[in-house]
């Protein structure tokens, strides 16, 4: 796959949805979505992605789209494909098809963390897409437990008191493997090409699997619209968003920068951080994270 | 787009899929991209990074930009490695 023929491929998100400019997700859901010729069933939580592209009387989807609550994108979908095989043990259907849940990191990382469990652990077979905005942007830029520290929010504003969110970032790959699944991936919008390699392993996958991709947001990020693709870069550049996939059991290191760039580089582009550049102390202290993180990382990508 | 009430289906479901189509962002943007062709070498990665799919492809080659759908973020400028598309201010939108 190269990027002549991803553009060409038959594309299944329609223009005219709502989101800001420069959104992240609408050319991680279109890419995504490109990875299979079969017909997909797409299951969405809400979230800023359900919320842009359905507006009444509108629609982008050019999919079976099922809209439902915040919590529950993995029930839905699971509901689905069990009536999926029902009808086909009947001989009532004979098309392949694909399911595809959709949440953002509130609907993934905390309110539909409990229905995402059962389905992994239920091995149903679908694939979650995370887009990872980390807070609720949708409502007004609201922390969530995919908020890096530090980060500047509505419901953690950096001050004289508080220098932002005093927790870490979830780790929701460590979670969804920890379920015994067979692929799971960490992608980012800036490498499209490996976005698509992973979404193709994903929907070939027999059983769960998940997808969990960076979206910057230039409305929550405070950056500029221009700017989003290169900040996912930096983001893959400065280790923060590292690139790698866990596949029957074996993580692989898909993008290993040549020489790591400090994390100020990757907060300099965004006004959430814009506090942190002065803090020398908490600088040292993420940094410090950031490097133990991917050490962890590349010992797990050694392991045979 | 107004329509009265027997030209909404029952339930007012929607029934084309992707109509979303028909209502034009276009006029978000205070900035369009406009292409140097000489430069374009028609790699089309501006397209798969566009968040609206409004640059459009014929052939295989880059046709134009569909200006009724961009919302003017400029993610096809900074992309483009050939730095074939500037943004510059649109001054036909109306007000």
């Amino acid at each position: 796959m190269n990027f002549k023929e991803l553009a060409m491929a038959s594309n299944k998100l329609a223009s005219g949805h709502r989101s800001c400019a420069g959104c992240g997700f609408p050319s991680i859901v279109r890419t995504v979505m490109k990875a299979t010729k079969k017909q997909i069933i797409v299951s969405c939580a809400t979230g800023c992605l359900e919320v842009t592209t359905t507006i009444y009387p509108y629609t982008s989807w050019l999919t079976p789209f099922i809209h439902n609550a915040f919590e529950n994108a993995s029930a839905t979908i699971s509901g689905v494909e069990a009536a999926y095989k029902a009808l086909k043990k009947k001989g009532k259907l004979r098309k392949d098809v694909k399911f595809l849940a959709i949440g953002g990191d509130g609907g993934t990382y905390d309110i539909g963390l409990q229905s995402l469990s059962g389905a992994l652990e239920r091995g149903q077979n679908f694939v979650y897409l995370c887009y990872d905005n980390e807070a609720y942007m949708n409502t007004g830029v609201q922390r969530s437990s995919a908020t890096p520290r530090g980060a500047n929010t509505t419901t953690t504003p950096a001050g004289k008191a508080s220098f932002g969110k005093l927790e870490w970032k979830k780790e929701l790959m460590q979670i969804a493997i920890a379920h015994g699944i067979n692929y799971a991936a960490q992608a980012s919008p800036h490498n499209l090409i490996d976005l698509y390699n992973k979404a193709e392993k994903a929907f070939n996958t027999k059983g769960p699997s998940i997808l969990v991709v960076l979206s910057p947001c230039p409305l929550g990020w405070k950056s500029n619209t221009n700017m989003s693709v290169q900040i996912a870069k930096l983001a893959a550049e400065t280790n923060f968003w590292p690139l790698y996939e866990y596949e029957n059991g074996k993580y692989v290191l898909n993008y290993e920068p040549a020489k790591r760039k400090p994390i100020i580089e990757f907060f300099k582009t965004q006004g959430r951080f814009k506090h942190l550049l002065k803090n020398k102390k908490l600088l040292e202290e993420i940094q410090g994270k950031v490097d133990e993180k991917w050490s962890k990382l590349k010992k797990l990508c050694e392991e045979k | 787009m107004k329509k009265n009430y027997k030209q909404i289906p029952i339930g007012g479901m929607i029934t084309k899929a992707g109509n979303s189509e028909e209502y034009k962002t276009g006029d978000w943007k205070s900035f369009k991209p406009e292409r140097d062709e000489k430069k374009c070498t028609n790699c089309l990665i501006c397209v798969n990074y566009c968040p609206e799919n409004c640059i459009k492809v014929k052939n295989g080659k880059l046709n134009h930009f569909d200006l009724d759908y961009c919302k003017g973020c400029g993610i096809c400028a900074t992309e483009c490695p050939f730095k074939a598309i500037v943004m510059e201010l649109d001054t036909e939108c109306e007000l």
